[in-house]
C-alpha cells in the first residue's frame, strides 16, 4: 500500500541529484525488465522509480573517430541491433545482450540495467568484461570510471554508491583482426537465464592469438574474468589443445552454487565447452575481420 | 451420408476473431459495480496443524470487508465419503481451505475481501495463525517408508495408518504361468516427477450474491456445472440458486476440472454484500494448483523369441498431494491396454505427501504408466532383435481383444497407428551421428457420459447451436460442422454458443476427451429432431403427409412424384412461416452418452544429443493416431501437437524444485521450464480415420491420447542416440552429462 513516484528527468545533472536526495529510497528504470520484475514479486520496495530513458547521453551510441563506441546506458538491445557498425564490431557483446528474453524484452532491456542488477547470471556482462569496456559513472561529486570487470560486488549488488548513476559504455578501439563472441548455456533455446555464460574477445596475427580477454558468468558470486584462461590462448594457435588449456583455466576459477538452474558438478564442466566454442566462434571471427 | 460437405472442414472457429483482437472475455476480465478484492493467506509451513486462526487485527483494518476460514465453509467429515464425480468433498473443502491441519506450503488457510487488492494482502498478513509444526514428507520415496509423517491418520493400509490412500489392481490370466512360457523377461523400475498443466490463464473468478441469496459466479474452468456442484456443496447453497457463467478458458488440461477460488469468493461475497473477484498470482498457480502425480513404478514384461508378449507385471505408485485421489486408474488401466496380452497383472496405489492436491492432466497417469511399459518394451525388442514397431504390431490389441481393465475392444485402429509409422518416410530416414530414433504407443480411455444440448432455428431460418462445454479445444467450430452437415446449410449460419448453467441443461466436464463425442452426440439428436419439425411443416404448407416428405441440402422436398409437385421449400421458408404451421422451430437433448471407445496412438521421435552440454533437442517428431472421424482436422492435428508439446516438456525438463524447507522454489515459467516455441520442430501429424461404430459421425476423443507415447519415444530416442538408457524423468542436461560422464568412465 505503498505510493511509488515515478520521475522521468530529462537530464543527467536533475537525475543524479533527484537519485542522491533520495537518499537510497530510489530505484533507477532503465527499461525495467528486472525492476518490474523485483517490483511485482515484492522483493523491492522503492518509493521513487527514476526514469532515465529521457536522458540523451543514456541514451545514444557515437562511434568515435578512433573507432571507438560509446553506449548509453538505458540504450536498448533493439536500438543497438538497428546501430550501423555497432554489431560488425562488437557481435559477441550484441548477441549477449540479445539473448535476453523475448523480442519485447530487447526493445526495453539494455546494457546499464543488466549490469547494474548485479546478476553472475546477467548475459551481457561476461561479453562486456571481455570487451574491456569501462562504464562512466556519475555522482553529486562527479563523474569516475570503472573496468565493467571491477562493477560488481557480488550476488545483486555493485561497487557503485546509492547515489551514482552508470551513464555509459566505452568500448575500446577495436585492432585489425579481432572478434568476439559470447555463449551461454540454459536448458530451452531462449527465454531462460544462463546456467553459464562466456565471453571471449581476441586479437589474431598470422593465426596467432595475440590478445585475449575472457569473461565468465554464473559461475561465481560475481561475473569473472578468466586471466589464466587469456594467458593459455595467447600465443599460440586456436586449436583443440589450446583451448583445452584455457577450458581447463576456466573449470578452475569456477566457484558456484547448487541451485534450481544447475549444479555446481555441471556448470563447472559446462564453463570450459562453452570458453571453448566461444573462443572458436571468436577466432572465426577475427579471421573473418 | 453422401460424401461431407462441412464435417472434415477446416472451418474458421467461430471464437476465432475475438481471440486474435483481445476482445474474448476470460475470467479475469470481468468486472462489477461495487466489486472488491479477495486474497489468500497461505500456509508457511508443508505441514501444521492450525491451532487457532485470529482475525481481530485483520478485520480492523480499514476496508477490509469480509474474512472466511474453514469455518465458513461446509465441512464434509473424514469419515464418510461424498464422492462428486471422480472427486470427494471430504478432499475438496479440505483443498479450498485448510480445515484441521495446513497440508503444503501454500495451502489456503483464510481469506480477506477488501476494497483493494493491496488492502486484502496487507490484512492476510495481519491474520494471526497459531500453528503446531508438524514434521513433513514431499517425495514419493519417503512417504511410503514405515517411519514417515502420516498425513491423515484415518488412511490406513495393512491395517496401520498409512501415507497409501488406497490401491486399483487389473487381473487377468496368471501371470506366473504366463512367465514360466517367456524366453525373455525384463524387469525395470522408474520414476516421474510430477509435472503441472501449465496453462496461461491463471485461475480467476468474480462472484455476485444479491440480497436474497442468488449467487452468479463468472469464472475460468473445464465445467461451469461442476462449478456450480462443488460450489453448492462447499456453500450450502442451492444448486439452483447459483449460476455459474463460463467465461473463455485460458487452457486448463485437466487442472480446471476442480475449484480453489470459487466458493471462497461466494462466502466472501456473501458476508461483505460486494461481489469479490479473486486472481491467482503465477506463483499461487505453481505452489497450490495442479500438478499431476510423480511416480514410481516397476514393470515386468515376458516375451517369447518369435516377440509374442505372455505375460506382464506392473505396479505404479502414484503421488496424490496432499489428499486422496491421484490417477492410479490412468496409469494401471492404460499401461498394457495396447496389447493383446493372455496375463496382465497391473497395481496401482495412491501415495498422499505434503504436497499440493494433484489435478487431472490430460489422460491422467496414462503417461506414466507407459512411460515404464513402453521403455520395457523398447528393452524386449532389443533383446530379441525385433524392431520395435513390430514387436508392437504382434501383439497389437484389435477389434474383439478383452483388455485387462474390463472391456472388449470394438473395431478401432491401433495396428493401424503402426503400420502407417512402420511406412511412413520419417521410419525410413537415415540418423546422423549422436542422432537416435524413438517410438512408443499409448492408450486412454476416453469418455462419454452427460451433455445437453440446443438447437434453435432463427426466425430468420439461421441456426443458433447452445452447448453446456467450455471450448478448450475448438468444440464450437466442430459443432457448427456437425450442424451445417446434417441441415445441409452453410456453416457461416451456424452460431454455436456455450450456455451458463441456467441456460442449457446438465453438461459434465469438459474433460476425459469427451466433449465433441458427447455434445456431438446431443446436438445430433437435437438437430435431427429440428429436421423432423421441419418436413412437418413443410407437410403443414403443402397439405402432405409428413412421410412424403423429405429433407436435402438445406431444403424440403417431397419424397417422390406420388407426393405432389411442390417447389422446395428451404430453411429460411419454412423459418418464415413457422408461426402458421406451429410456432418456434427447435429442440434439444439431454444424454447420458455412452461407447465412447478408446484413442490409440503410435509416436515417432529423432532426438540429437550435445553430449559436451547433456542437451536432447528434439530434431523430429510424427504422431500417428486413430482420430475416429477428424470433424474439424485442424483442431485435431492441434490436440494431437499440443500433446506431444507438453509430452516434450514433461520428458526433458520440468519439475518442481523443493528446497529444504519443503517449499517449492521454482514457482514461475522462468525456472519451471516448459518447452518454448523454438525448443520445437515442427510436430508432424498423421490421422488415421476408423469411425468410432458407436457414434453418430465415427468421432473418438482425441485430446489426450497424444500425451501418452512421448514420454518413452524421446526416452528411447536417446538410447538409440547415445546407447544409455534412462529410468528416470526429467532427462535435463545435468542428468544427461552426468550419465555421459558415468557411461564414458565405464569405457
Amino acid at each position: 500500500m505503498t505510493n511509488i513516484q515515478y520521475l522521468a528527468p530529462t537530464t543527467l545533472d536533475e537525475a543524479v541529484s533527484l537519485y542522491a536526495a533520495a537518499a537510497g529510497s530510489a530505484r533507477i528504470l532503465a527499461g525495467g525488465t528486472d525492476l518490474l520484475v523485483q517490483l511485482r514479486s515484492g522483493m523491492i520496495n522503492p518509493g521513487i522509480i527514476i526514469d532515465i530513458k529521457k536522458i540523451k547521453e543514456l541514451n545514444s551510441i557515437e562511434q568515435k573517430a578512433d573507432g571507438s563506441f560509446v553506449v548509453g546506458a538505458s540504450v536498448s538491445g533493439t536500438q543497438l541491433a538497428k546501430h550501423s557498425s555497432f554489431g560488425k564490431t562488437w557481435p559477441g557483446v550484441l548477441e549477449a545482450l540479445n539473448l535476453i528474453g523475448s523480442t519485447q524484452v530487447q526493445g526495453r532491456a539494455s546494457l546499464g540495467g543488466n549490469l547494474c542488477n548485479g546478476s553472475p547470471a546477467g548475459d551481457s556482462i561476461p561479453a562486456l568484461i571481455a570487451a574491456e569496456a569501462t562504464v562512466n559513472i556519475q555522482g553529486p561529486n562527479g563523474s569516475r570510471q570503472l573496468a565493467v570487470k571491477d562493477v560488481l560486488s557480488g550476488p545483486g549488488s555493485t561497487n557503485l554508491s546509492q547515489d551514482e548513476i552508470a551513464v555509459n559504455f566505452i568500448f575500446p578501439t577495436r585492432q585489425l583482426g579481432s572478434g568476439d563472441a559470447y555463449l551461454r548455456m540454459i536448458p530451452r533455446t531462449e527465454m531462460d537465464i544462463a546456467v553459464v555464460g562466456c565471453g571471449v574477445n581476441l586479437t589474431l596475427e598470422n593465426n596467432i592469438c595475440t590478445s585475449a580477454t575472457v569473461g565468465l558468468g554464473a559461475v561465481a558470486p560475481v561475473v569473472l574474468e578468466v586471466e589464466a584462461a587469456a594467458e593459455a590462448l595467447v600465443g599460440n594457435k586456436i586449436e583443440e589443445e589450446t583451448l583445452e588449456r584455457a577450458a581447463e583455466a576456466c573449470r578452475a576459477v569456477c566457484n558456484p552454487i547448487d541451485d534450481k538452474r544447475g549444479t555446481i558438478a555441471y556448470r563447472t564442466k559446462v564453463a570450459g565447452v562453452l570458453m571453448k566454442r566461444a573462443a572458436t566462434i571468436a577466432s572465426q571471427r577475427a579471421e573473418g575481420a | 451420408m453422401n460424401k461431407n460437405k462441412w464435417i472434415g472442414e477446416r472451418t474458421i472457429r467461430p471464437d476465432g476473431a475475438d481471440k486474435v483482437t483481445g476482445r474474448a472475455s476470460f475470467a479475469a476480465d470481468t468486472t462489477m459495480p461495487g466489486m472488491i478484492w479477495g486474497s489468500v493467506l497461505r500456509s508457511p509451513h508443508p505441514h501444521a496443524s492450525i491451532v487457532n486462526i485470529d482475525i481481530t487485527k485483520a478485520a480492523s483494518l480499514p476496508g477490509v470487508k469480509a474474512i472466511v476460514t474453514a469455518k465458513d465453509i461446509v465441512d464434509f467429515p473424514f469419515d464418510t465419503p461424498a464422492p462428486l464425480g471422480i472427486q470427494d468433498m471430504r478432499w475438496m473443502t479440505r483443498n479450498v481451505m485448510a480445515r484441521e491441519k495446513a497440508l503444503f506450503h501454500g495451502h489456503p488457510v483464510a481469506a480477506v475481501a477488501a476494497t483493494s487488492e493491496e488492502i486484502a494482502a496487507e490484512a492476510c498478513k495481519l491474520i494471526e495463525v497459531n500453528y503446531e509444526v508438524l514434521p513433513w514428507v514431499i517425495e514419493l520415496e519417503e512417504a511410503i517408508k514405515p517411519n514417515a509423517p502420516i498425513l491423515h491418520n484415518i488412511l490406513e493400509f495393512d491395517g496401520k495408518p498409512s501415507n497409501i490412500a488406497g490401491t486399483l489392481e487389473h487381473k487377468k490370466g496368471d501371470i506366473e504361468l504366463g512367465f514360466q512360457e517367456a524366453d525373455t523377461i525384463i524387469e525395470r523400475s522408474f520414476t516421474t516427477r510430477p509435472v503441472h498443466q501449465g496453462y496461461i490463464e491463471p485461475h480467476a473468478c468474480l462472484v455476485s450474491v444479491t440480497a436474497d441469496g442468488k449467487a452468479t459466479i463468472w469464472s475460468s474452468s473445464q465445467g461451469q456445472f461442476m462449478v456450480r456442484a462443488m460450489t453448492s456443496m462447499l456453500t450450502g447453497i442451492p444448486q439452483s440458486d447459483i449460476r455459474a457463467i463460463p467465461a473463455e478458458i485460458g487452457g486448463g488440461f485437466g487442472g480446471k476440472t476442480i475449484i480453489y477460488l470459487e466458493p471462497i469468493a461466494t462466502v466472501l461475497a456473501q458476508k461483505s454484500g460486494h461481489p469479490v473477484k479473486m486472481v491467482m498470482s503465477r506463483e499461487d498457480v505453481m505452489r497450490a494448483t495442479g500438478p499431476t502425480s510423480g511416480s514410481m513404478s516397476k514393470v515386468k514384461i515376458g516375451a517369447k523369441k518369435d516377440g509374442t508378449i505372455v505375460s506382464v507385471q506392473g505396479t505404479f505408485y502414484l503421488q496424490a498431494g496432499c489428499l486422496p485421489g491421484s490417477p492410479i486408474r490412468g496409469a494401471a488401466g492404460c499401461a498394457f491396454a495396447p496389447y493383446d496380452i493372455p496375463n496382465v497383472h497391473s497395481l496401482g496405489y495412491d501415495v498422499v505427501s505434503n504436497r499440493s492436491k494433484v489435478a487431472a492432466y490430460r489422460a491422467p497417469g496414462a503417461p506414466i504408466g507407459a512411460f515404464a511399459v513402453e521403455s520395457v518394451l523398447d528393452e524386449i525388442a532389443e533383446e530379441i532383435g525385433m524392431d520395435p514397431l513390430a514387436l508392437r504390431l504382434k501383439n497389437a490389441a484389435r477389434e474383439g481383444t478383452k483388455a485387462a481393465h474390463g472391456p472388449v475392444y470394438p473395431r478401432m485402429g491401433y495396428a493401424e497407428t503402426l503400420e502407417a509409422a512402420i511406412e511412413h518416410p520419417h521410419n525410413k530416414v537415415a540418423l546422423g551421428n549422436l542422432q537416435g530414433r524413438g517410438v512408443a504407443s499409448g492408450f486412454w480411455f476416453n469418455a462419454g457420459g452427460e451433455s445437453s444440448a440446443q438447437v434453435n432455428v432463427t426466425e430468420d431460418g439461421n441456426v443458433v447451436v447452445t452447448t453446456g462445454h467450455p471450448d478448450v479445444g475448438g468444440s464450437r467450430a466442430s459443432i457448427a460442422n456437425i450442424t451445417a452437415e446434417l441441415l445441409g446449410i452453410d456453416y457461416q449460419r451456424v452460431s454455436v454458443l456455450i450456455g451458463d448453467t441456467a441456460t442449457i441443461g446438465y453438461s459434465n466436464l469438459t474433460g476425459g476427451s469427451r466433449v465433441l463425442f458427447a455434445s456431438g452426440m446431443a446436438v445430433t439428436d437435437s438437430t435431427e429432431k429440428v429436421i423432423k419439425s421441419l418436413r412437418e411443416r413443410a407437410a403443414i404448407i403443402w397439405d402432405i403427409d409428413p412421410d412424403a416428405v423429405t429433407w436435402e441440402e438445406g431444403e424440403a422436398r417431397p419424397a417422390g412424384a406420388n407426393a405432389g409437385m411442390f417447389e422446395p421449400l428451404s430453411l429460411e421458408d419454412i423459418a418464415d412461416r413457422a408461426t402458421e404451421t406451429g410456432g418456434p422451430i427447435g429442440a434439444g437433448a439431454q444424454l447420458n452418452t455412452a461407447g465412447a471407445e478408446g484413442g490409440f496412438a503410435t509416436h515417432i521421435c529423432d532426438v540429437e544429443v550435445d553430449i559436451e552440454l547433456g542437451i536432447v533437442r528434439i530434431l523430429r517428431y510424427t504422431s500417428f493416431q486413430d482420430v475416429g472421424r477428424a470433424v474439424h482436422p485442424s483442431y485435431v492435428e492441434g490436440q494431437m501437437q499440443g500433446g506431444v508439446a507438453q509430452g516434450i516438456g514433461w520428458a526433458l525438463n520440468e519439475e518442481y524444485i523443493y528446497n529444504k524447507d519443503g517449499i517449492v522454489d521454482n514457482p514461475g515459467f522462468l525456472d519451471y521450464r516448459m518447452p518454448v516455441c523454438s525448443d520445437l520442430p515442427m510436430l508432424d501429424t498423421v490421422m488415421i480415420e476408423i469411425p468410432n461404430p458407436k457414434h453418430p459421425q465415427g468421432v473418438r476423443g482425441v485430446g489426450e491420447v497424444p500425451l501418452v507415447p512421448p514420454l518413452a519415444a524421446i526416452r528411447n530416442a536417446i538410447y538409440n542416440a547415445l546407447g544409455i538408457r534412462f529410468y528416470s524423468l526429467p532427462m535435463s542436461p545435468p542428468v544427461v552429462l552426468e550419465a555421459l560422464d558415468i557411461s564414458q568412465a565405464a569405457e
